[in-house]
């Protein structure tokens, strides 16, 4: 049997969050009853004409900056010419041989991969996906369909939708997930949208063949379309390339189509053969000028330039000297990694307080968008604890009901009685008391048996009722039984 | 005798509004029985006004502001909010506009008084009005001809006397040849000049509205009112409104004014060609310098229209299926069906012929060699007219080959429609302004009209002209046997 490779390319539509629509300034803005952000502009109305959103343009910028494109010196609309009930002029409003970023990349990494893959030594975790261009247009409305009738929600016709469309350079499904992954947080870091696949802020055509390995020809590309989240398109990727390896190996031949992923069945199904490239018959939207970029348009976008994951990162490890891999998780959301730098501000140890978050935080099964805390209770909290007024095992006492109340973690340890007992004379007494209660400990340390130290150490913080500082203690009783 | 109030111009009515000698009121009154005395033999009007209506807002008028009172037609393509907008086209029966176009929000604050939606060729697509769904326009000079188009609704009440002044619309001199078919005024303003924002499209990239007048006056005045930038036209520029009744001012000594070699053709009717030459001769004895010009990309005009035209009015009749407003057929078998049957059923064949070559030219394949090819050329249209403008103020040419022509006389060759616009699709392939003023008569008394075009934003001169020409001259008092 040969083996086979396959050759996966994604077109990525974007929300863009901008206030207003891509051409008139009803309101961009998920949900509300139907047709209740429309105007005669988004309707399509006689005798109406657009008139471009600034925002939107310079977050498309923003975006091809982000990923390394090719800005274009002008902004070109063009019509898109088609006939849809949920398109009001019955063409499209989109750039076809102009479009604003040009080229460009995605590098994908280690976590943005399946957890299942993370450690699986074949994969390339930091291969960079090349891109083909990003355009910008507007989305089209939203059709219902019910008993012998349609309804058209228009709240989303004419809003601002960028297209990413990569290179054929995807070779798995884990680099499909990946890809979608590192994406979808460069488009958060950016603040150019939200990105959310289920609520259709991120949608994905994607378009795989496969080719027996080795062979320069690409296989017929089969499109595959409804993939409503990432772990969707990874799974309708496996399917399809069994499925196509299936025919071919069969000696059934592949033909161009597009196929309808349904999630629940875990299969794809046809829904149509591409008989012949529909003609669009583009051409140049008279109603809009070409609008220069090179100066305001671009510069804006690039003052507004975050720092991207990878370099987050590496300051992240120099500034808070937290590990890598601290340092990856915290910058795999630029809200965790902006929590996290308040709540370390005034932190002695700021890997503590990484732990602290990353560890203890996310096990309450809360997340970071919600986080009820206010970021300067876990300094405090883990300078309590490198101070030596708690311990680690009072802190974890403390950490739910900081989480929970919102207190301080100062007020908490008073409100509980958590004082740590670092009065070396009380703890001189209470490690006589237990070094007398205890002989045969005494004895195994003599005999060489350093590890009996801890028996004594744990009957001194159960006479302290764990109030005593477990380090001090420590040091007294090693004095102690060596003298 | 004294001539009856309806055949004031809007400035001497200004005047009399002004010195109290008249009330809007009854100007509103007058109009309305002049039109229910001509507009059953001309059918200028789609939707005549609403008397009450008008009487309300005659009443109401500020009559200190630029149009205080003046009661003003407009052409059945620009919206106004509650009233219809069908374009003379079935396919927008029962359609009610549900927002005003920014010139009639112009020309409501400057207190116009709106009466009427005019009779034009469906979706402004031809030159006749013939092409209406709603019947044939007639001519106020002979009643068997037409009286030219699309715009051939606001230039028949003007000139029949049925309004004192109209907005239309020109996208290959939809406004300036009917304007001279039927005598009276009519200016076509640079690109960018007028906000088309509610204007419905045919050929965005050449569409400009503007005033039908009975004087050139009344033109400067509404040009005042209707121009100027607006941010929803992406395509209006932001320039200051010169006070164009200043250009007016100045008389026509030291103008200098070109004649193109390539507007006097073969094809050209010998009483347009005396009388344009006889015009020619009055500018010359007024004390304006004539110079020879030439505009070698004129022959190519026509072709590169009915490529452009077609190209942008497919896309932009696309939205007029039937599924969000206007006509829809009943029990369609499918989305298909209802898309197929309503277009089948609700554009005319003129419409139909314009939106087919459209399709054609910008299919892959076919884009380069038509589509592509016509905006080169027209580049070069533009450019001949920069070249000329650098050595005159503006140019006169005859606005149309021929005066009006009998109705049915052209229907059934559509090429030689195309031809009564070929001395005026130039002018919106450049993006130049151009006006057309009445030069004269033909035997059978029949108005000639003469056209001046100007360069970009050259509305002054175009107006100083014209007014010159038309103050040292008798054409517009004629008024017509209607």
């Amino acid at each position: 049997m040969a083996e086979y490779e396959a050759v996966i390319g994604l077109e990525v539509h974007v929300q863009l969050k901008t206030n207003t629509k891509m051409f008139c300034s009803c309101k961009n803005e998920f949900g509300g009853a139907p047709n209740s952000h429309v105007c005669p502009v988004c309707l399509g109305m006689p005798g109406v004409l657009p008139t471009p959103n600034e925002e939107a343009i310079i977050k498309t910028i923003l975006t091809g900056e982000m990923l390394e494109c090719q800005i274009a010196p002008r902004c070109k609309f063009d019509r898109k010419n088609y006939f849809y009930p949920d398109m009001p002029k019955n063409y499209q409003i989109s750039q076809y041989d102009e479009p604003l970023c040009a080229n460009g990349a995605v590098t994908l990494n280690l976590l943005a991969f399946p957890k299942d893959v993370q450690n699986d030594p074949k994969v390339n975790f930091d291969k960079k996906i090349r891109l083909e261009r990003i355009h910008l247009e507007e989305d089209v409305a939203k059709s219902f369909h019910y008993d012998g009738a349609s309804g058209i929600d228009f709240n989303r016709a004419g809003t601002p939708l960028m297209e990413i469309v990569s290179k054929a350079d995807i070779a798995t499904p884990e680099e499909a997930f990946a890809y979608l992954t590192a994406l979808k947080q460069i488009l958060i870091y950016g603040g150019v949208s939200d990105a959310d696949m289920e609520k259709g802020q991120m949608r994905c055509d994607v378009n795989v063949s496969i080719r027996p390995k080795g062979q320069k020809e690409y296989g017929t590309k089969v499109e595959i379309k409804n993939l409503n989240s990432i772990s969707a398109v990874r799974k309708s990727l496996h399917y399809e390339i069994l499925r196509q390896t299936a025919d071919v190996e069969a000696g059934v031949p592949i033909i161009q189509q597009t196929r309808r992923w349904d999630d629940g069945r875990g299969e794809t199904f046809m829904m149509r053969t591409k008989e012949k490239a529909h003609d669009y018959r583009y051409f140049p939207d008279p109603d809009l000028l070409p609008l220069n970029t090179e100066e305001g348009l671009h510069q804006t976008a690039k003052s507004r330039l975050p720092e991207l994951p990878a370099a987050k990162k590496s300051r992240l490890v120099a500034d808070y000297a937290v590990t890598e891999y601290q340092a990856s998780v915290l910058a795999s959301e630029v809200a965790l990694a902006n929590y996290f730098e308040k709540a370390a501000a005034n932190a002695k140890n700021k890997s503590a307080v990484a732990n602290f978050l990353l560890n203890d935080y996310f096990a309450t099964g809360g997340d970071i968008e919600n986080i009820p805390v206010n970021p300067e209770f876990f300094s405090e909290l883990s300078n309590l604890v490198e101070e030596g007024k708690i311990n680690t095992k009072q802190a974890k006492e403390v950490f739910p009901k900081m989480v929970a109340e919102n207190k301080a973690p100062s007020v908490l340890v008073k409100e509980l009685g958590l004082s740590q007992i670092t009065d070396t004379a009380a703890l001189e007494a209470l490690c006589d008391q237990a070094i007398a209660a205890n002989p045969r400990s005494v004895a195994d340390f003599k005999a060489g048996k350093t590890n009996a130290v801890n028996a004594l150490k744990g009957q001194v913080m159960k006479l302290s009722k764990g109030q005593a500082n477990p380090q001090v203690v420590g040091d007294i009783l090693l004095k102690k039984l060596s003298a | 005798m004294s001539s009856p109030l309806y055949t004031e111009s809007v400035a001497s009515l200004r005047r009399k509004l002004a010195a109290k000698e008249i009330t809007a009121v009854d100007v509103a009154d007058q109009l309305l029985a002049r039109i229910e005395q001509a507009d059953g033999k001309l059918n200028a009007y789609n939707f005549k006004p609403d008397a009450a209506k008008v009487r309300a807002a005659a009443q109401a008028a500020d009559l200190s502001k630029p149009l205080g009172g003046v009661p003003i037609a407009i052409k059945d393509v620009i919206n106004v909010q509650g009233d219809p907008c069908t374009c003379s086209s079935k396919i927008l029966q029962g359609y009610t506009a549900p927002y005003d176009a920014t010139v009639i929000k112009k020309l409501r604050e400057a207190g116009a008084v709106l009466v009427g939606r005019t009779n034009m060729d469906e979706f402004a697509m031809g030159s006749s009005t013939e092409n209406s769904s709603w019947g044939v326009t007639r001519n106020p000079w002979d009643t068997d001809r037409i009286p030219g188009g699309s715009s051939g609704g606001s230039a028949a009440v003007v000139g029949g006397h049925e309004a004192f002044a109209a907005l239309g619309s020109d996208t290959g001199g939809s406004i300036r040849q009917p304007a001279a078919l039927c005598g009276c005024v009519g200016l076509k303003p640079t690109y960018g000049r007028v906000s088309r924002y509610g204007l419905v499209a045919f050929a965005s990239s050449l569409d400009q509205i503007g005033p039908f007048t009975k004087t050139v006056e009344d033109a400067a005045l509404l040009m005042e009112v209707i121009s100027g930038h607006d941010p929803k036209d992406n395509t209006s520029v932001n320039r200051p409104v010169p006070k164009y009744t200043d250009a007016l001012k100045q008389d026509l000594r030291g103008m200098k004014l070109g004649v193109p070699k390539e507007y006097f053709i073969s094809g050209i009717d010998p009483e347009v060609e005396a009388a344009t030459k006889a015009a020619i001769e009055h500018f010359a004895k007024q004390g304006a310098e004539i110079v020879d010009i030439s505009l070698p990309h004129t022959e190519y005009a026509c072709a590169v229209y009915y490529i452009i035209a077609p190209a942008e009015a497919s896309a932009n009749l696309a939205r007029f299926e039937g599924v969000r407003y206007g006509n829809r057929v009943k029990n369609p078998k499918d989305i298909l069906d209802l898309y197929r049957s309503t277009r089948e059923q609700g554009f005319g064949p003129e419409v139909k012929r314009r939106i087919i070559l459209g399709t054609y030219v910008l299919s892959s394949g076919y884009y380069d060699a038509y589509y592509n090819r016509a905006q080169k050329v027209r580049q070069l249209i533009k450019r001949d007219f920069e070249q000329a403008f650098t050595k005159c103020d503006a140019i006169l040419t005859p606005t149309s080959p021929t005066a009006a022509f009998k109705v049915g006389e052209k229907t059934s060759d559509p090429l030689q429609m195309y031809l009564a616009d070929i001395f005026t699709i130039a002018v919106n392939l450049a993006g130049v302004c151009g006006i057309s003023i009445p030069c004269g008569f033909t035997k059978s008394k029949l108005p000639i009209g003469l056209q001046i075009i100007g360069a970009q934003w050259g509305e002054e001169n175009v107006l100083r002209a014209a007014h010159g020409y038309e103050q040292t001259t008798e054409w517009h008092k004629e008024l017509p046997g209607i």
